[in-house]
């Protein structure tokens, strides 16, 4: 690929780990090109990129390219580095936040999916791990004004796009995420006031539209 | 004496992830003490450091718990700065951070079936292994470690591999042939194993194929509570 400068963000619109990226990139002030990948046809500079995973979002600095969109955000953190800090600067609270957002990474995306892929008692079993993952979350939340205390940061980021996929997980398996965590929702709220999450973050409805979609195309009932 | 209360690591001695630490804090050299868990019997120290996984390692600071391996040896570093294993520049961190996520996720999990799987599932989990050790064949062209010339962070990640993946062939009866197709990864292996730091910080051989041996033989598929 050129080396061309400026930055250039490889993602699909649904991605909560694209979204990621670009809320990140949105709270640092930093401009870039956007490009929306077709992934069941991805692009030449899409699998030049990221020839490991091929997936989405890939971030492009100046022609070089970082993949994995947690691995994105702490780069663009340290990289943009005298605005909106993400990561506080106490080696233990950095320690905490990576933590959370792993937590955030290894739970709620895949258990996420096994609530619109499954029914009956599996999807039972999978509306019982998520309801207690988001009650982990709000427990680990408590009174804060978001994860990252004052500041909204690297764990508000990371778990902030699962957000608009609530309202998915509640009508394919019928709970209510205000019932068993108020206060992620009313975490949500806030963030939705930041413009970065605000112009980032999908409509939840849209969002069911494409499960719904999924769900035709594997079949799933 | 206080310097070594400041620091414990709960660990397990058969642990991947708990030499990890354990190498990090000596590359470093940072006192600590060690305390063996038994993981069929779990401390209530453990639990209390580590409620949400339960697992080792647990590296307790001043109290401070902290567990993960790759997040402990990212405050490890950010907290003792003499010999750095992660880089200065942004993009070099994220590369070494993209290899250590890419050996913690997929190899392992490929690792894991080959150990765990028979037939077509085994052999095609060897396969996949085998594109995967490619890739970092590759990435260790012209370089003696993944860090460069010392051993760093990335190193350490990948670390697990150079030892427990030889065991986990031994016991579960598989070859990745990495010897004989990778001849960087090989290289590497030997270098990173000849480290004072690494050779004087490994489980015995034979112990730890029993141990996974055995571990197989309970056919259970949950990893060795290892993070």
């Amino acid at each position: 690929m050129a080396s061309e400068k400026g930055v250039m963000l490889l993602d699909f619109w649904v991605s909560p780990f694209g979204q990621r990226a670009r809320i990140a990139l949105a709270e640092k002030g930093v401009e870039y090109e956007y490009k929306e990948e077709n992934l069941r046809d991805k692009s030449e500079l899409l699998l030049k990129s990221n020839p490991i995973h091929k997936k989405i979002p890939v971030l492009i600095h100046d022609g070089k390219p970082i993949c994995e969109s947690l691995i994105i955000v702490q780069y663009i953190d340290e990289t943009w580095s005298d605005k909106a800090p993400l990561l506080p600067s106490d080696p233990y609270q950095r320690a905490q936040a990576r933590f959370w957002a792993d937590f955030v990474d290894k739970k709620v995306f895949e258990c996420g999916g096994k609530l619109w892929k499954l029914k009956g008692e599996e999807q039972e079993a999978a509306k019982k791990e998520m309801i207690e993952i988001l009650q982990i979350l709000e427990a680990q939340l408590g009174d804060k004004k978001y994860f990252g205390g004052d500041i909204f940061g690297f764990v508000d980021v990371a778990f902030v796009p699962f957000t608009s996929w609530f309202y998915s997980y509640e009508t394919c398996a019928n709970f209510s995420v205000e019932e068993v965590a108020p206060k992620i929702v009313q975490w949500a709220k806030r963030c939705m006031e930041r413009e970065s999450v605000e112009k980032t973050l999908p409509d939840p409805k849209r969002v069911y539209e494409f499960v719904c979609y999924l769900k035709k195309r594997f079949g799933i009932e | 004496m206080v310097a070594s209360a400041a620091v414990r690591l709960f660990g397990m001695w058969a642990s991947p992830a708990v030499r990890r630490v354990e190498w990090a804090l000596k590359l470093k050299g940072i006192e600590y003490e060690y305390i063996e868990e038994d993981l069929s019997n779990k401390s209530s120290s453990l639990l209390e450091f580590n409620p949400i996984n339960k697992q080792v390692p647990v590296l307790v600071h001043n109290c401070n718990p902290i567990v993960e391996s790759l997040v402990i040896l990212e405050y490890i570093d950010e907290t003792w700065k003499d010999n750095p294993i992660l880089p200065v520049d942004p993009l070099e961190r994220a590369k070494a951070r993209f290899w250590a996520t890419f050996v913690d996720v997929k190899c392992r999990e490929e690792s894991r079936k080959a150990f765990f799987m028979e037939g077509e599932e085994k052999e095609k989990a060897i396969e996949n292994l085998q594109v995967q050790l490619k890739a970092l064949d590759e990435e260790l062209e012209g370089k003696k470690f993944f860090s460069g010339d010392h051993i760093g962070y990335t190193d350490l990640a990948v670390g697990w591999m150079t030892f427990w993946l030889g065991v986990a062939e031994e016991a579960a009866g598989f070859k990745a042939n990495y010897d004989v197709k990778f001849p960087n990864f090989s290289r590497w292996i030997k270098d990173f194993l000849a480290e004072p730091v690494i050779k004087d910080n490994l489980p015995p051989r034979e112990k730890t194929v029993e141990f996974f041996r055995a571990f197989k033989q309970l056919g259970s598929c949950t990893k060795v509570n290892q993070k």
